[in-house]
């Protein structure tokens, strides 16, 4: 059962090998000279002020946290659809009560405001 | 030496794979500017090779030969590890997708839940370049298509999941298989509402127009990769259209039924359509979501970030919630001609 995985793993090593590779190439290849006007941080032509890691919104984050708990909810509910034929209206039931009460949570973020974007 | 052996056999049906695959990815750009030309009544590309068909060559060689610069304020490890971290999981999630019958390079059962792992630790790449860049325009598209592709992998997870609720079963192969038949078998008429929310999300996932702000031409430059050049800046560019391919393919398996011919099972056209392989009829559904990529490219205007924000958080995951619960209704009680 496990061997079956063995491909993904080579798969993924020549994935890595290949993202690997081509920068590598262009390292070799590409010319290398460096200035100061050229390492310096892209600013439409200004002298790059103030830090460029800046406070930004805190919607941001809240949508992380939100990704967090739907993304689970979505772990849940794969083995829940694949068997749902076999766990029959009690499975339903249980599914039901799960997602109502993610719901409820999701209407109050809602009405909060959360999601709002201006 | 069996083991060896074994090893060969499987770099081999990866190579298999994975050549043709940088091919379609390298044609991808080409075609993308011809038929953008053509929407634009322009010809595209024409000089380099006949009808402009070594085009995508000439470009991966001159971006070979450009400086990769190194910003002064970047964080130097992340920085090159970051354009790695975003092609990787765009290939690798083709280990487990079937392009024909039984034609699939690692055939398990958890094949969807390991695509759906790839396909969230995609955005991995573009968090980390527009962190370790350390510039204003990077961290802002950054910051962007983050919230952008976990916002709309939401909506995507909840639209797979009313796949399995259909097809029973996690591995891709086997999803394929429930869908065996015409074209009215296939799950995009049964769970149309997820089908759409599904390529919608696709679209978003990948931070293609009408979804692009994370790019953003015209307001931040290009985003994330602004400080990028050379062949780094390349392998973004890769990832983002092996990304478009990734999704396109398993759009066509998901609900479109993978390597079956729209007539499959009827009585005279069925196994006359039969005799075309079932590689190239996946390979045309693919092209058909493809196409549709260049064609939204060419014709919708950019969504504002909030407008974005409000179709995936307030539509598309109440419309999946909802269907899912028919979804369920229509199985337990047996009730449609599809479940």
């Amino acid at each position: 059962m496990v061997e079956s995985y063995l491909p993904i793993l080579v798969f993924i090593v020549l994935a890595v090998g290949l993202g690997v590779l081509l920068p590598v190439l262009g390292f070799i290849l590409g010319p290398r000279r460096p200035d100061d006007e050229k390492l310096s941080p892209y600013e439409c032509g200004f002298e790059a002020f103030e830090d460029s890691r800046m406070k930004f919104d805190v919607r941001y984050y809240l949508v992380a946290i939100l990704f967090i708990i739907f993304d689970l909810e979505i772990a849940f509910l794969f083995p829940w659809a694949i068997v749902l034929d076999k766990v029959g209206l009690f499975g339903f039931g249980a599914m039901a009560l799960f997602v109502g009460i993610l719901l409820v949570g999701f209407l109050y973020e809602w009405k909060k405001g959360a999601l709002e974007w201006e | 030496m069996a083991e060896i052996l074994e090893l060969v056999w499987i770099l081999a049906k990866i190579v298999v794979l994975l050549v043709p695959l940088l091919i379609a990815v390298a044609y991808m750009t080409y075609a993308e500017r011809k038929v953008i030309g053509w929407i634009q009544l322009r010809r595209g590309p024409n000089r380099v090779g006949a009808y402009g068909l070594l085009q995508p060559f000439a470009d991966a060689l001159k971006l070979m030969l450009k400086e990769i610069v190194l910003p002064l304020n970047a964080n130097r490890g992340l920085f090159v590890i970051a354009p790695m971290l975003s092609i990787m999981p765009a290939l690798a999630a083709w280990a487990v997708l079937p392009v024909g019958q039984g034609l699939v390079i690692a055939d398990v059962n958890a094949g969807l839940l390991y695509v759906l792992a790839m396909a969230s630790l995609g955005v991995y790449g573009v968090i980390v370049a527009g962190w370790a860049s350390n510039s204003k325009y990077a961290l802002l598209g950054a910051l962007r298509a983050g919230a952008q592709v976990v916002s709309y992998e939401i909506a995507m997870g909840f639209a797979l999941v009313g796949v399995l609720m259909a097809s029973g079963s996690l591995n891709i192969s086997e999803i394929v298989e429930a869908q065996a038949g015409p074209i009215w078998n296939w799950f995009w008429l049964p769970l149309l509402p997820l089908f759409i929310v599904y390529w919608i999300s696709g679209v978003a996932e990948t931070n293609r127009l009408p979804f692009d702000v994370a790019e953003g031409e015209s307001e931040i430059v290009a985003g994330f990769h602004v400080e990028y050049s050379g062949m780094a800046f390349a392998v973004f560019f890769l990832a983002e259209y092996a990304n478009m391919i990734l999704i396109s393919g398993l759009a066509a398996i998901m609900f479109l039924g993978g390597w079956y011919s729209p007539f499959h099972g009827l009585p005279v056209l069925g196994p006359i359509f039969d005799l075309v392989p079932g590689m190239i009829w996946f390979c045309l559904k693919v092209a058909f979501f493809l196409f549709c990529y260049i064609w939204f490219r060419g014709t919708f205007p950019r969504y504002r970030y909030d407008q974005i924000m409000r179709l995936g958080w307030k539509v598309l995951i109440p419309v999946t919630v909802v269907w899912l619960v028919v979804e369920s209704v229509f199985i337990l009680t047996g009730f449609g001609p599809w479940f």
